[in-house]
Order: structure tokens, then C-alpha cells, then sequence
């Protein structure tokens, strides 16, 4: 829950209002933080609206634009509840700055953390303008009704612009949060319809920008040699011939990071040059003798082997329900399989790269970055220099999924920039992207159960191990995190004996959030076992799924993010996104056959309850195609359709990229894939031909949208390859099995 | 002394031959519409059109281009109101943005060759260029809503 409160309208955002704007901040922090009635730690202004005496309106997008279009669906809630023309509107991008509030724009929160702080934002407003008019024309402001951009006076007819009405509103106290009136949702323009994103004139045009396109005067630029196996140092440099390339000015050497990794520089060394070509070319006649360290001895293909034998032993209880071993012992049937889901690499479209100038003592800094603050204190800390003295600037990100969170490459910029004297801009090549990059962990999973003459289990049993991502900030770090309330610790089956255990593994290369983070693993396993078990049973997915979920209730289950309230774990939400994707995609009549096949998977992540099905074709070479995925999607409350839509047609193929080809190795510490040759990704006659998703309406809080349908994708696709081929397929990318 | 036309303007160019044209664009001319993504031809985020046809800037270097007659996506239209821009627009085609130029210039070039593509037309012209986002159903779409051919 949180709560806003209205703060001073003077002191920021000079820059983007004029002098006679109406300006208000709005403050949100958890109601809990405020409960015991001390100072809060500093309140943050996150939203923020200008209403200029000429009419026009400016909101301040604090949330970074990644694809999601949260560029648009923000600032379209606060222009709804205020009743103003979207055309009026003027957008403008955050600068990272703690008075935002939470800027780091993932986990799938921006519409859930901020959809009322941007309401009450308009509706405070158009309240202050009502009663500006009303002060203006000495009539009771219950009389005054602020649409369309005006104020009116029914009674005598009077009327005044938003406009108008500024500047007697800026005199007038902010009204508190229990004075608002909100709109009615029948009275919506914009939320639940949505409007075409702000930014797409300028894509299609190639006018707007992305970081790779942040120019700046006297800007060089810089490719950086990473040391090939994490943990590496420098021992030796000859840039002899690196320095004889044409348009090359120096080389220079960043530091090891000093551990935990956290978010710093990787270390290394840097060709800077007059263009991107000149850097790259230089970077090539590098010849640099490395100290690769311990990690040389990782290899991904042993490491598996490890963690194989770590989820066949007992381990650390994550969730604990009736007795498992107890119920094994009774003997019966038991099924057991293993899972195994690799390394992933992000790889957005484009590779990280910021421009930082570094002058008296600041950085100045403009990059493509989920999460601005982030860059504050890193470039801050790598410096040694005060996070206020660190100015990020947001642009468009070319993709991200998580990778963008982690600012390692803006410290880069900042560093050498303090060093060449000039505005740096450092660009990774996509083979730096794909071999320096944060990794989804690898994943094994071990699942057991007991069943009953029905095949529905008695007793069931999951174990899972992966590097954590807790490893960033603690080198000791061996067992699951956050990760756990991912899929794992709130399995929301009813079974009478459940436990779930999380085994120790270690890591040897960064770990990271990738869009859904462990609920790709968790998933997978889980609902693979599931069509298992209703395969041995003889019985119908989605008849054996909802006899699973149980009958609808209130789970008590620790997920992440938690259950705050309006948010629990309710199974009917879960039972109808299977009740409705059976029926949107024709189960009942849909009958698999050689070569021909249907899947389905149901999974809750972000407080978004998601089932898929998706139909497969195998054709006589074991090539997979996806005609068609059906999405049921219950997310709550929907401001922006198409949006949600577009983010669901997306996951669909991001989920067949991962589960079909996806897969980071390593061998003697090195990363083995370097470009979409060897790290493919759903192409267009790969990528699931159709995709329907339906909305389910209701009044429930809106909950996540970019990440939670990723998850259900592997396990309904793998699920779908098994009723097509009888060949089941445990360890992914499915790549790997021969499916003829 | 490399002399190549882009969006209609003469340009001279005596860096280095090898350059690829995408670097000279961004970098030199500061046409950063089109897009780094791979270095080796394998994702088309860099799609410029050479003498008319679709061509990977990032592995076309500045001596293939003299003489040539190089388009980017600024200049595909002065408008920016080409068909395929248009239903672009309408279909709601771009999640980040960052491919959609590359995508754009290769369906334009699409078209000149196939006014009416089928839709193994379609996979085969736009298999070279990747979303990460995923829109490549939208992406069909919209080459049929410009092609004016049924969804």
C-alpha cells in the first residue's frame, strides 16, 4: 500500500516548467514505514505534473521506457483523472533522482506501484483548479466542475481554462487525500482504452533516441577488452600496434572490481578512438597477458553433474506441509524425474553502452538504464565522488529484461572519461554482451511423488539448485533468495504432504535477473511434472491441473513480490485462467497426434495469474513450429489493452527463445556463445505464428504485466512436444533432444 | 577518396576503406536511426537500402558503398509517411523500438520486389532481422496492411 502526500512546489524541475506553472510533486512511501510515526527516510516526490498557464500539461516519466510503453501509461492515468486532451500532454524523462521515488524499473511494478500515486496526482489538481475557479467567481467550489480542460459553473454559466485558473491555483493549499474525488471507471478516456505510445513517431521515423545514439561535442569513443574469465585481471599490455590504428588515441586500464561484484566495472582494458569502428579495430590488436584466476576451473557442462547431485540429496526446507517422507515410506507409486533449464543470456537488441563526462568533479551521464539511482551510486562509488554529484540522464532502452538494471558499463564511461578529459561514450559489442553479461542462472531440479489409484499425488517432493543471485552482493552466498518465492516456495497445489527444498550451488559468473527471473526454471519443472504425472494417470491436463490447484481458496504461501494485501494467492483466479484458455483454444475438440500436439501451463508470477496452450508441429526433420499460443490472462486491473496485449505476444516468443534454443556454456571459465549464431533467438518463422490473449476483467489491483508470461511458455511448449512425440524433454533448450 | 550518395546527398569519405557503412552513418553522419546489433550480418538492425535493395550496413564497408546510393530510414521518406511506416503506426507494431528500423527497411525492400507477399514471402525476406521483444506478428501485419493483402 502506499500513500501520497504533496510536497513544496518550488525547488525542482526549473528546467522543465516555466516560473508560472503549477507544479505538484507527489511523495509515496509505504504506509508501514510511517506507522510508528518517525521521521521518514527522506520522502520522495515520484510524480510530477506542470500545468502551464498556456495550457499545456507536462508530466514527468520517472520509469524507464524499455518496450513496455510505461512511457505512455503513466502519464495517460494522471492526464485521464485531471480530464485533459492526451494531445496537450508533454512528456518528459526523469532524470535518476532519489525525490522519484523507486526508479528501477523492474519486477514488473511500474502500473502497480504508481497507477494510484498518478491518479491522485490529476485528481489533486483538477481540485485545486476547481477551487481557483471557485475563488475567482465567489461560488462555492462544490459548484464547480473541472472537465475537458475547463472549469464550469453551471448555475451561472461561467467557464475558465485549465489554463486561466494557474496561477490563482498555485496560491491555493493542496488539498488532502481524503478531499479527492476520483473519476468513475465509466468516466475513464484513456485508462482501459489505451492510446498509441508516445515514442513511436520517432521509431519509425529513426528519430528517437536510444543510449547508442546520445552524442555529445568532443565525445570519444571506447571499446573495452573484459577479462575473458569473471574475476580475471591484467598482468601485461603491449598496445603497441593497437595504438598504430588509424583514428585510435590511447589505451587505458580500468580496475578490477573488488568483491562482491555488485554492479562494478568488470576491469580491463580500454582502446578509446575517434569512432566505434576505430576503438573496435584498435580493441583487436590489443595484445593483453591476463591473470584469469580461479574460475578458469568452471565448466558448465561438470557444473551440471554438481548440481544433479546436490538435488538428489535432502536440503535446506524451503516449505514444509503435512510429511512427505512419512507418505513416501507407505511405498505405492512414485514417480520421480530431474530438470534441467542453462544459462541465459539476455541480449537485448542493443548492447549496453553510456556516454559520461566527468568535469569539476561530476559526472554527467546519458544511458540507456532500467534503473537511474542505480547509476548514481555506482558511478559514485567507482569514482569516490558524492551520488548528488552524479547527473543520469534516462533514454530509450533498446531491450533490457534485466540487464539494463545493472549499470557496470556507465561506471566504465565515468571512469575513463576522468581520465581522457572528454565526454566518453563506451559501446559493448554484442560479443561483449553476450560473454560479460549478468546470467540467468543454471538450474536443476529433482521432483518426486506419490500417487493415488487416481494419480493424483499424496506426497510431493521438489528440490531445486542454482547459483544466487544474492552472489552479487555477498561472495558466501550458496543458496536461493528471492528466487524461492518464485515458483517454488507458493506451488499452489492442493496436496496433502509438500515440501520444497533449495540445495546450495556456487557461482563463477555474474548472476542477474532475466524477464522472470527463477519462475522460468520453477516453471518449467513443475508444470513438466505435472503433465507427467496426469500422462502416468491416464487422465486430461486440464481436468488433472484444476484437480491439482483444488478447489478455489487463499493460499498462505510466501511469494515474491509478497502478498500485500489485495494481492493474495487466490487459486479461483488461478482455476479460471485454465477454465478460460481451455476454452479460448478449443482443448475440449483439440486431439494431439504424431507430429501434431497441444500443451498447457498455468503459472501466478507478479501477482499475475497467466495459462497458456500452445500447439506445436513437428515436421519429418524434428524442426519445431508454433502456430499458435492462446494466453488466459488475469492481471487485475488493465490501463493500457493493447500494451498488456503486445506485452504477452512478446513473452510468447521470449519464452519459445529460451526453451527452444537458449544456452549460455562454459568452458575453462570462458563463455562459449558470442553472437546470434551461436546464441539464437526466435526468428520470425520460429517465433509462435499466432498469439491470442484474452484480458479477464475485474476489479482486482493491477498487477504485473511485462514478465509473467514468459514462465508458462517452456513447460506448455515441452508439454505440447510430448503429446506430438511421446518424447519427453527434461533438459532444456529443446534444441538438444532429437525429436525424429 | 570514397564518394557515395546517402538520402540523396553527396557525401566524401577518406577514412578507412574498411569501415563499415553503419559506423560512417552513425558515428560520421550522425544518422544514428540505423542500428548496431550484431557486427556480423546475423540480426538486421542495421538494414539500410543499397541502390534500392536491402543491405546489412554493419558488413557493407565504405569501399563496396562508392558510388553507391544508400537510403536510411530518415530518408526512406521525407515525410516519414511511407506505406510501410504507416501501418507500422496503425498496427502498433514497435514494443522498444530499437529493431524496428532495420524491420521497416526490409519490408520496404520486401515490397519493391514482392508487391504482394505471401506470407512464406514474408518469413523468408524478414528472417534475417530479429526482435527481441518479439512483435513479429504485428510485424506480418503490417507488411500485409501496407501490401494491402489479407491478414
Amino acid at each position: 500500500m502506499t500513500r501520497i502526500d504533496f510536497v513544496s512546489r518550488r525547488g525542482f524541475l526549473e528546467t522543465v516548467f516555466s516560473a508560472g506553472a503549477l507544479v505538484i510533486g507527489a511523495q509515496i512511501l509505504p504506509d508501514e514505514a510511517r506507522a510508528d510515526g518517525t521521521a521518514a527516510p527522506a520522502w520522495q516526490p515520484t510524480v510530477y505534473l506542470g500545468l502551464e498557464p498556456d495550457g499545456r500539461v507536462i508530466v514527468t516519466a520517472h520509469r524507464s521506457e524499455m518496450g513496455t510503453g510505461i512511457r505512455t501509461a503513466l502519464p495517460m492515468v494522471l492526464a485521464d483523472e485531471l480530464d485533459v486532451d492526451w494531445n496537450r500532454v508533454r512528456i518528459e524523462q526523469a532524470i535518476g533522482d532519489r525525490k522519484y521515488g523507486d526508479q528501477n524499473t523492474d519486477g514488473s511494478t511500474s502500473i502497480r506501484s504508481f497507477y494510484e500515486a498518478m491518479r491522485q496526482s490529476g485528481a489533486t489538481a483538477r481540485l485545486m483548479l476547481e477551487r481557483a475557479a471557485a475563488a475567482k467567481w465567489r461560488v462555492p467550489a462544490s459548484e464547480c466542475v473541472a472537465r475537458n480542460e475547463q472549469v464550469a459553473h453551471a448555475a451561472s454559466g461561467r467557464k475558465a481554462s485549465y489554463g486561466e485558473l494557474v496561477s490563482l491555483a498555485t496560491k491555493l493549499p493542496i488539498p488532502k487525500k481524503e478531499e479527492l474525488k476520483y473519476k468513475s471507471p465509466s468516466e475513464f478516456k484513456y485508462i482501459g482504452k489505451g492510446l498509441p505510445i508516445t515514442d513511436q513517431p520517432g521509431i519509425v521515423s529513426g528519430t528517437a533516441v536510444f543510449g547508442l545514439d546520445a552524442r555529445v561535442p568532443n565525445m570519444v569513443y571506447a571499446s573495452i577488452e573484459h577479462p575473458p574469465v569473471f574475476g580475471g585481471k591484467v598482468k601485461s599490455i603491449d598496445d603497441t600496434e593497437a595504438r598504430q590504428v588509424r583514428g585510435v588515441q590511447q589505451t587505458l586500464q580500468i580496475p578490477p572490481f573488488k568483491p562482491p561484484y555488485a554492479f562494478q566495472p568488470l576491469g580491463g582494458v580500454a582502446v578509446v578512438a575517434d569512432n566505434t569502428w576505430a576503438a573496435m579495430q584498435g580493441r583487436k590488436r590489443l595484445k593483453v597477458n591476463w591473470e584469469l584466476g580461479p574460475n578458469t576451473a568452471y565448466d558448465s557442462a561438470s557444473y551440471k553433474q554438481v548440481l544433479f547431485e546436490t538435488v538428489r540429496k535432502p536440503q535446506k526446507v524451503a516449505r514444509n506441509v503435512g510429511d512427505v517422507d512419512a507418505e513416501f515410506a507407505k511405498g505405492g507409486r512414485i514417480h520421480e524425474a530431474e530438470y534441467y533449464a542453462p544459462m541465459l543470456a539476455h541480449a537485448p537488441m542493443e548492447p549496453v553502452n553510456a556516454v559520461a563526462e566527468f568535469k569539476n568533479g561530476k559526472v554527467t551521464a546519458w544511458a540507456p538504464t532500467q534503473n537511474p539511482q542505480a547509476v548514481q551510486d555506482t558511478v559514485a562509488k567507482a569514482l569516490g565522488i558524492k551520488n548528488e554529484d552524479v547527473t543520469c540522464h534516462v533514454t530509450l532502452l533498446g531491450g533490457a529484461f534485466g540487464r539494463k538494471s545493472k549499470p557496470d558499463y556507465v561506471a566504465e564511461a565515468a571512469l575513463l572519461s576522468r581520465q581522457v578529459g572528454k565526454p566518453v561514450k563506451v559501446v559493448w559489442s554484442r560479443e561483449d554482451d553476450m560473454q560479460f553479461d549478468f546470467y540467468h542462472a543454471v538450474a536443476a531440479m529433482y521432483m518426486k511423488a506419490a500417487v493415488d489409484a487416481k494419480g493424483r499425488p499424496t506426497a510431493w517432493l521438489q528440490r531445486c539448485a542454482f547459483p544466487p543471485i544474492e552472489s552479487q552482493n555477498d561472495v558466501a552466498a550458496r543458496f536461493g533468495g528471492f528466487e524461492q518465492g518464485m515458483g517454488w516456495s507458493d506451488v499452489p497445489f492442493d496436496i496433502p504432504n509438500h515440501r520444497a527444498e533449495n540445495g546450495p550451488a556456487e557461482a563463477h559468473v555474474r548472476i542477474g535477473w532475466l524477464r522472470s527471473v527463477a519462475n522460468i526454471y520453477h516453471a518449467f519443472a513443475v508444470q513438466s511434472f505435472a503433465d507427467e504425472l496426469a500422462t502416468a494417470a491416464n487422465r486430461d491436463r486440464v481436468e488433472y491441473l484444476l484437480d491439482l490447484v483444488g478447489k478455489s481458496r487463499k493460499l498462505d504461501v510466501q511469494s515474491i513480490p509478497l502478498n500485500t494485501p489485495g494481492y493474495g494467492f487466490d487459486t479461483g483466479r488461478l482455476r479460471n485462467v485454465i477454465e478460460k484458455v481451455a476454452e479460448q483454444s478449443g482443448w475440449a475438440k483439440k486431439k494431439s497426434r504424431p507430429g501434431h500436439g497441444y500443451g498447457i501451463a498455468v503459472h501466478r508470477s507478479f501477482q499475475t495469474y497467466v495459462a497458456a496452450v500452445v500447439e506445436v508441429e513437428i515436421d519429418p526433420k524434428g524442426t519445431v513450429r508454433i502456430p499458435r499460443v492462446d494466453y488466459a490472462v488475469d492481471t487485475g486491473l488493465v490501463v493500457h489493452p493493447d500494451r498488456v496485449r503486445s506485452q504477452f505476444e512478446g513473452a510468447a516468443v521470449f519464452g519459445t527463445s529460451l526453451a527452444v534454443m537458449g544456452e549460455i556454456t562454459a568452458q575453462a571459465g570462458r563463455i562459449q556463445q558470442t553472437n546470434y549464431h551461436n546464441y539464437p533467438v526466435a526468428r520470425i518463422s520460429e517465433a509462435p505464428r499466432e498469439v491470442h490473449v484474452q484480458l479477464i476483467q475485474n476489479d482486482a489491483p493491477p498487477a504485473g504485466v511485462g514478465e509473467p508470461g514468459v514462465p508458462p511458455i517452456a513447460p506448455a511448449l515441452c508439454n505440447a512436444i510430448f503429446a506430438a512425440t511421446g518424447k519427453r524433454i527434461r533438459e532444456l533448450p529443446i534444441k538438444k533432444t532429437k525429436l525424429v | 577518396m570514397i564518394e557515395l550518395k546517402v538520402n540523396g546527398a553527396s557525401h566524401r569519405f577518406d577514412g578507412d576503406p574498411d569501415m563499415p557503412l553503419l559506423w560512417y552513418l552513425r558515428d560520421l553522419l550522425a544518422l544514428t536511426g540505423t542500428k548496431y546489433g550484431c557486427g556480423m550480418g546475423l540480426c538486421g538492425s542495421c538494414t539500410v537500402h543499397v541502390n534500392g535493395g536491402a543491405a546489412r550496413s554493419c558488413v557493407t564497408s565504405m569501399k563496396d558503398a562508392a558510388g553507391k546510393n544508400v537510403t536510411t530510414i530518415e530518408g526512406l521518406d521525407r515525410n516519414h509517411q511511407h506505406p510501410v511506416q504507416v501501418a507500422w503506426e496503425k498496427v502498433n507494431v514497435a514494443q522498444c523500438g530499437y529493431c524496428q528500423a532495420g524491420q521497416i527497411m526490409q519490408a520496404a525492400a520486401l515490397l519493391v520486389r514482392k508487391p504482394k507477399p505471401t506470407d512464406r514471402d514474408i518469413d523468408e525476406a524478414m528472417e534475417g532481422n530479429i526482435c527481441r521483444c518479439g512483435t513479429y506478428s504485428r510485424i506480418r501485419q503490417a507488411i500485409k496492411m501496407a501490401a494491402g493483402v489479407k491478414a
